[in-house]
């Protein structure tokens, strides 16, 4: 692969920076009065997790991060894994608890998720923006309490809980922002 | 998008920005400065290492660009005996393009003959105040639950004095690249990379976000010699020059506001000055500009003067509480 250029970095590339991967998660031109431009780039780290910001001079090049990101296919937990299945030739990948972090609160047998991989290694597991998943568990909300912006639980077919507003019934699906990990609106099916 | 409902939603931020260009006149009409419409289409646009000019086709005839600023347009009338002037006027800056960047804004430059930087600083802290009067209602700004008191005087600060408070670093001004990585060797440094580099890696890093945390402007002032452009040194310590920029904290970070300076007027200093950022420009592989000698003549009959530039769209971010330059903009670069 070749060299990045300043202008190359935006949202979502993924760069080597003293030999660890990073993708950038916001990079702004910033240019002193009397020197040269930067670009104030925010990065995670795709090793060990944690942010980190580097002012990173508009002439330099920037070294891309040997990372594949593949579309993959959930198919089961084993033990504490999360098995994966690539698309075209079917081979399966167990993914750690950790790499999963939180997505498996959203994660349903058979979704697509994006999973990137460095030296063959699976390191981040992205999952669609919206899921619609199924309520298992809600009680139902307290008559004449339907105002504003009061929620209650709800556990979901994963076996996650998230707070639902009180009109929102057991059985129903409702649509989750895995980004905010938050309620948007109710299903129909 | 119809032009009806694109104009509904800026009809408030034109009717601000042209309550504020009526301030600014009034502000420079009171104190006795004369507006100047300084050209735009020049043979040079000036040699700066780290300015991109635009190059305009002149259809066979000798090169011209677009100013990058008026500046010496400007020097070569108060050469010509005008005591104070201003120029307000757009000025063009290629590849900028930032939350504070657009390759076309708006400059406001003011030139006052006997005046020290220090007094001409006070006039942009007047300039700032006061338009935030007329603005916002009083001299401050809200940012987030932040309030930014404008009073004047403002905090003032050199650049040696930053350095030593927030990077643990006695900086001189005319140390070499290899002695300056030496001494900022407690912070990340890029691996190569000019004096000038080392320099802001380490303001960038460490010094704005400082500033960024105060509720007050910093005026910082003694400016290093190697970023000294067209700043004269200071006559007790030629290890730095008379250059100072105000830094205000914002909704939208630290706003670097204005570049002012105690007016190089010695021909020979600045011809050298222009040729070794030639010389720059060629090493580094950037367009080589033709020096100006009309502006260089000029300069020996130039009195002491302070100058200072100041970006108004910036100004009017802060006033307006702006995240990005485009939020200031009749036409954001995107709307083109």
């Amino acid at each position: 692969m070749s060299a990045y250029d300043t202008s190359d970095l935006k949202k979502g590339l993924k760069i080597l920076i003293d030999g660890v991967p990073y993708v950038v998660l916001e990079a702004q031109f910033v240019k002193p009065g009397k020197g040269a431009a930067f670009i104030r780039t925010k990065m995670k780290n795709l090793l060990y997790g944690g942010n980190i910001e580097r002012n990173i001079r508009s002439n330099e090049k920037i070294e891309p991060a040997d990372v594949e990101d593949r579309p993959m296919t959930y198919l089961f937990k084993e033990g504490d894994d999360f098995v994966v299945m690539d698309q075209t030739n079917y081979e399966q990948t167990p993914i750690s608890k950790e790499v999963m972090g939180d997505n498996w609160k959203w994660l349903k047998d058979n979704m697509v998720v994006q999973v990137t991989f460095y030296n063959g290694r699976p390191l981040d597991v992205q999952l669609p923006n919206f899921v619609d998943l199924k309520i298992t568990q809600s009680d139902p909300g307290a008559r004449g309490d339907t105002s504003g912006n009061v929620l209650k639980p709800a556990t979901l077919e994963t076996g996650a809980v998230i707070g639902v507003p009180l009109f929102v019934n057991e059985g129903e699906t409702i649509k989750i922002d895995t980004r905010e990990g938050a309620y948007v609106e109710r299903v129909k099916v | 998008m119809s032009e009806r409902a694109r104009l509904v939603g800026r009809l408030p931020l034109l009717r601000a920005r042209a309550r504020l260009n009526r301030f600014l006149r009034d502000f420079f009409e009171q104190r006795g400065f004369l507006e100047i419409e300084a050209p735009i289409l020049v043979p040079s646009p000036g040699l700066e290492v780290h300015l991109d000019a635009f190059s305009v086709d002149n259809g066979g005839a000798s090169q011209r660009y677009l100013i990058t600023s008026p500046e010496y347009q400007m020097k070569r009338l108060v050469a010509g005996g005008l005591e104070r002037a201003y120029s307000l006027g757009k000025v063009f800056r290629r590849g900028e393009r930032g939350h504070h960047h657009n390759p076309e804004f708006t400059m406001l430059e003011w030139y006052a003959v006997g005046w020290s930087w220090d007094e001409l600083a006070t006039s942009v802290e007047s300039l700032i105040a006061g338009a935030a009067e007329v603005l916002c209602g009083r001299a401050a700004l809200t940012s987030g639950t932040r309030v930014i008191d404008l009073q004047l005087p403002w905090p003032r600060s050199s650049v040696r004095a930053l350095f030593a408070e927030h990077a643990g670093v006695a900086l001189d001004g005319d140390e070499d690249v290899r002695t300056l990585r030496e001494k900022l060797s407690a912070h990340r440094l890029p691996a190569d990379g000019t004096w000038s580099d080392l320099f802001f890696t380490v303001f960038l890093d460490v010094i704005e976000p400082k500033l960024q945390a105060l509720d007050r402007p910093t005026l910082v002032h003694d400016w290093p010699r190697p970023l000294s452009a067209l700043a004269r040194a200071r006559a007790d310590d030629p290890r730095v020059v008379e250059r100072f920029e105000a830094y205000i904290p914002s909704e939208s970070g630290l706003l670097e506001l204005c570049n002012g300076f105690g007016e190089l007027v010695d021909p020979v200093e600045q011809r050298r000055r222009c040729e070794a950022d030639l010389r720059t420009r060629a090493e580094l592989g950037l367009a080589a500009y033709p020096l100006d000698e009309k502006f260089l003549a000029a300069l020996g009959d130039m009195p002491d003067a302070s100058g200072v530039a100041l970006g108004v769209d910036r100004l009017a971010m802060l006033l307006l509480g702006a995240h990005d330059i485009s939020g200031v903009l009749p036409f954001a670069v995107e709307e083109l």
